[in-house]
C-alpha cells in the first residue's frame, strides 16, 4: 500500500534568486525509478521537506511535458522557507505529490486567457503563463495583470518585459502607492481592466493572490459578464498532509488541498464572500 | 442469546487466551477511561456518572450493573487514531544525502467492551474519513484492521447525551461485531459479524426468553427519553444562511477557544504534522497530532491568521459538524455522545447553540 504521507528525495539541480525573499529551486528525485513515473498538471502542488524543520506546500512553476524537472519559486516567509533559502545547488531535501487539482488549461484551450494576480510574485498563475507560453498558438489573446501595493514589491520584472514581447499577449502592472520612475498605472488592479482585451462569452479568467483582491476582481468580471463558472481561483489554506486527512484546509464541504486548490468561482461562491472561513 | 452475568470473566478470559489485547472501561482519576483489562473487578460496577454542561462526576450506586453509565472522555478513537504518533524518521548522511523510514504503527489484536453506540456510530464516521476517500490513511488503517468491537446498549444516558435525537443510539444500530444488552442478571448478545461469533466461543449461550426481550425493549425505551435533543429544524440548510448572525459572537464571548470539545469529540479528525529532530543532527522524527479548529495555528497561512476570532473559529467547527460534513461523509458529524457539552470548561452546549439560528418566528 502506498503510504502518501512519505517524502521521497530529492536533489536541488540549480537554485535561482529571482529577487530579495524570492528563489526558484529546480528540483528531481534521486531515484530514478520515481522521477520516470512522476507526472503533474499545471497549477498543481508539491509537498517539500526541509531536513528537521518540516514539511510546506508549494506550486510547480515548470512545464508538465518535461516533468523531469520540478520547478518551485519559493517566497521566504515563514518557519521552513526561511531555512529553505540557505539551501545550495546540489543539497537534498524531501518531495512528494503532486496534489490537488490544477487550472483548466485543456478547458480553455482557443479561447482568451485573462491572468490576474495580486501580491508579491504569485507562483500558482505562472505555471499558466509558462504553459500558454510554450503553446502559444492554442489559446486566444493573453492578458496579463498583476497589481502590487508598493512599486517595490513588483519583483520579477524581468519576467513581465519577457511575457509582454509575446505575440497577442498584453501586461498590465498596477500599484496602490506610486513612485517617482514608476513607468505603469498607479491605482487598484481593477482600473485597468477597460484595458482588457477579451471576449466574455469565450475567456478563461485565472487568479492568485490575497482573496480580498480577488473577490474585487470576481464582483468586476461578473460585470463583464463574464460567467461564475468561468473566474478560477487559485485558494491558499494551511494544507499539512494535502492528502484530505488533516482538516486545516477544510473550506466548507471542500477540502482545498484535493478538491483544489483551483476552484471555479461557481463552487465556492457563497462562502469565498464571507470573511474568516 | 443470552449469558449469564458471571460469564463475562469467562469472555475475557477466552480473549485473552486467544491472545487479544482487551480494553474495557473502568475508573480512573475520578472519570471512566478505557485501558487494558484482564477482569470484571476492573469494570465500573455499581458507578454511575452525573454529567451536565461543564460539569463531570462519578458516584456510587446500589447496581450490581457493571455498565449503568453513559461514557467517559474517550472510546475508540484514540485506539485508531492516535492523539499523537510517529510517522516517519529522516536521517541525513554526513554527504548530506536524505533517506526516509516508515514508522509501521504498533498493532496488536484489540478487542474494546463497552463502547456505546455513539462511539460506533462515530467509528463509522472516522473510517469514512481515513480509508474510504481518494487516499487511504495507513495507519489508521493497520489498526482498524487488528480492532474488533463488543458495544453495549446504553441504559443509562447522562443528561448531556443526545444520541436519539442524532438517530445514532441508545442502542447500537450496525458496525459493532457483538453487541450486548445488560439485564439485571446478565447479558443479551448479538453476534453482528463472523469474527464477531468467534469471539463468543467457549461461553455458555442460553437462548433468551421473552421476558429478558421485554426486558431490552423497555431499557430501550427508557434510554430514549433523553433531556437534550437536536433543535428540529434543518440545522444543515440553516446554519450557511446564518454566517453573519450576532449569536456567532455571543457564543463566542463565553467560549474559551480552548479545543476541549474537538478533543472529546468522537468524529473530529483534524491533526497537525512537525517535525521532531535529533539533538545529534543524524535524524528527525515526523509526528502527528490531534489539532483543533479552535487553536491560533489551524487556519496560519504565511504570516496571516484568517480566523483570528474566537466566533470564526466556533463557526468554523459548527458549520463544518452539522451541515457541510453532510455534503463529505452524507450524514452529519455529531453523534449525540454530548461530550463537547461536558468537557466545555465553560459549559457552552451546542444543542443551545444550534438553536441561536432557527428562524424566528415573524409574527
Amino acid at each position: 500500500m502506498i503510504n502518501h504521507y512519505q517524502p521521497h528525495e530529492a536533489v536541488i539541480l540549480e537554485r535561482i534568486q529571482e529577487g530579495p525573499n524570492l528563489f526558484t529551486m529546480r528540483l528531481k528525485f534521486t531515484d530514478p525509478e520515481i522521477q520516470d513515473a512522476y507526472e503533474f498538471k499545471p497549477g498543481q502542488f508539491n509537498m517539500l521537506y526541509l531536513y528537521g524543520v518540516g514539511e510546506i506546500a508549494i506550486s510547480i512553476v515548470s512545464d508538465p511535458e518535461d516533468s523531469q524537472i520540478i520547478d518551485h519559486t519559493i517566497r521566504v516567509v515563514g518557519r521552513v522557507t526561511k531555512g529553505m533559502t540557505n539551501l545550495k545547488t546540489g543539497d537534498r531535501i524531501g518531495l512528494r505529490g503532486p496534489y490537488g487539482r490544477g487550472w483548466p488549461m485543456q478547458e480553455s484551450k482557443n479561447k482568451d486567457v485573462v491572468v490576474v494576480t495580486g501580491g508579491l510574485g504569485c507562483a500558482p498563475v505562472v505555471s499558466v503563463i509558462n504553459y500558454i507560453e510554450q503553446r502559444r498558438e492554442e489559446y486566444g489573446r493573453l492578458n496579463i495583470v498583476q497589481g502590487v501595493k508598493h512599486t517595490a514589491d513588483l519583483i520579477w520584472k524581468e519576467r513581465y518585459d519577457k511575457w509582454r514581447e509575446l505575440p497577442d499577449t498584453k501586461v498590465l502592472l498596477a500599484t496602490d502607492v506610486g513612485e517617482a520612475l514608476w513607468p505603469w498605472h498607479v491605482g487598484p488592479v481593477t482600473s485597468l481592466f477597460d484595458q482588457l482585451e477579451f471576449n466574455p462569452d469565450n475567456v478563461s479568467v485565472m487568479m492568485c493572490g490575497p482573496e480580498g483582491m480577488m473577490r474585487v476582481v470576481c464582483s468586476h468580471m461578473l460585470d463583464k459578464s463574464v460567467s461564475a463558472s468561468q473566474l478560477f481561483l487559485s485558494m491558499e489554506r494551511n494544507m499539512q498532509c494535502a492528502i484530505g486527512h488533516c482538516g486545516h484546509c477544510q473550506y466548507g464541504d471542500k477540502f482545498i488541498c484535493k478538491d483544489g486548490p483551483v476552484f471555479s468561482y461557481d463552487k465556492i461562491r457563497k462562502l469565498f464572500e464571507t470573511k474568516g472561513f | 442469546m443470552f449469558f449469564q452475568a458471571n460469564q463475562l470473566q469467562q469472555l475475557l478470559n477466552t480473549l485473552l487466551s486467544k491472545g487479544y489485547r482487551c480494553i474495557g472501561p473502568q475508573v480512573r482519576d475520578g472519570a471512566i477511561i478505557y485501558d487494558s483489562i484482564s477482569s470484571t473487578e476492573q469494570l465500573p460496577r455499581g458507578i454511575n456518572d452525573e454529567q451536565k454542561p461543564g460539569h463531570y462526576s462519578l458516584n456510587n450506586n446500589t447496581s450490581s450493573k457493571y455498565f449503568d453509565w453513559a461514557n467517559g472522555p474517550q472510546a475508540i478513537k484514540p485506539l485508531l487514531f492516535a492523539s499523537r504518533e510517529r510517522l516517519w524518521e529522516s536521517k541525513q548522511s554526513d554527504e548530506g544525502q536524505i533517506s526516509f523510514e516508515l514508522t509501521e504503527p504498533e498493532t496488536k489484536p484489540t478487542v474494546i467492551i463497552g463502547a456505546r453506540a455513539c462511539d460506533i456510530a462515530a467509528m463509522k464516521i472516522q473510517d469514512q474519513h481515513f480509508l474510504e476517500q481518494e487516499f487511504v490513511d495507513p495507519y489508521y488503517k493497520a489498526r482498524r484492521e487488528t480492532l474488533l468491537t463488543v458495544a453495549v446498549n446504553c441504559s443509562h444516558p447522562a443528561d448531556t447525551c443526545f444520541c436519539h435525537s442524532t438517530g445514532d443510539g441508545p442502542f447500537v444500530d450496525d458496525g459493532a461485531d457483538v453487541v450486548l444488552t445488560e439485564l439485571d442478571s446478565g447479558f443479551l448478545v448479538d453476534a453482528r459479524t463472523p469474527q464477531g461469533k468467534n469471539l463468543l466461543e467457549g461461553l455458555s449461550l442460553e437462548d433468551s426468553t421473552k421476558e429478558q426481550l421485554e426486558e431490552s425493549e423497555s431499557i430501550k425505551a427508557n434510554a430514549s427519553k433523553q433531556k437534550r435533543q437536536l433543535p428540529r429544524f434543518d440545522i444543515k440548510s440553516r446554519l450557511f444562511n446564518e454566517l453573519n448572525n450576532d449569536a456567532w459572537h455571543e457564543i463566542a464571548t463565553k467560549c474559551l477557544s480552548c479545543g476541549n470539545c474537538t478533543s472529546v469529540c468522537p468524529t473530529c479528525f483534524c491533526h497537525s504534522e512537525n517535525d521532531v529532530p535529533e539533538l545529534d543532527g543524524k535524524s528527525s522524527a515526523h509526528y502527528r497530532e490531534w489539532d483543533s479548529c479552535f487553536g491560533q495555528g489551524h487556519s496560519y497561512i504565511h504570516g496571516i491568521t484568517i480566523r483570528s476570532e474566537t466566533s470564526q473559529r466556533y463557526r468554523q467547527w459548527l458549520t463544518h459538524k452539522f451541515s457541510s460534513w453532510h455534503e463529505q461523509y452524507g450524514r452529519s458529524g455529531c453523534v449525540g455522545c454530548g461530550r463537547c457539552i461536558t468537557w466545555c470548561p465553560v459549559g457552552i452546549d451546542v444543542t443551545e447553540s444550534l438553536g441561536h439560528f432557527e428562524e424566528r418566528r415573524r409574527d
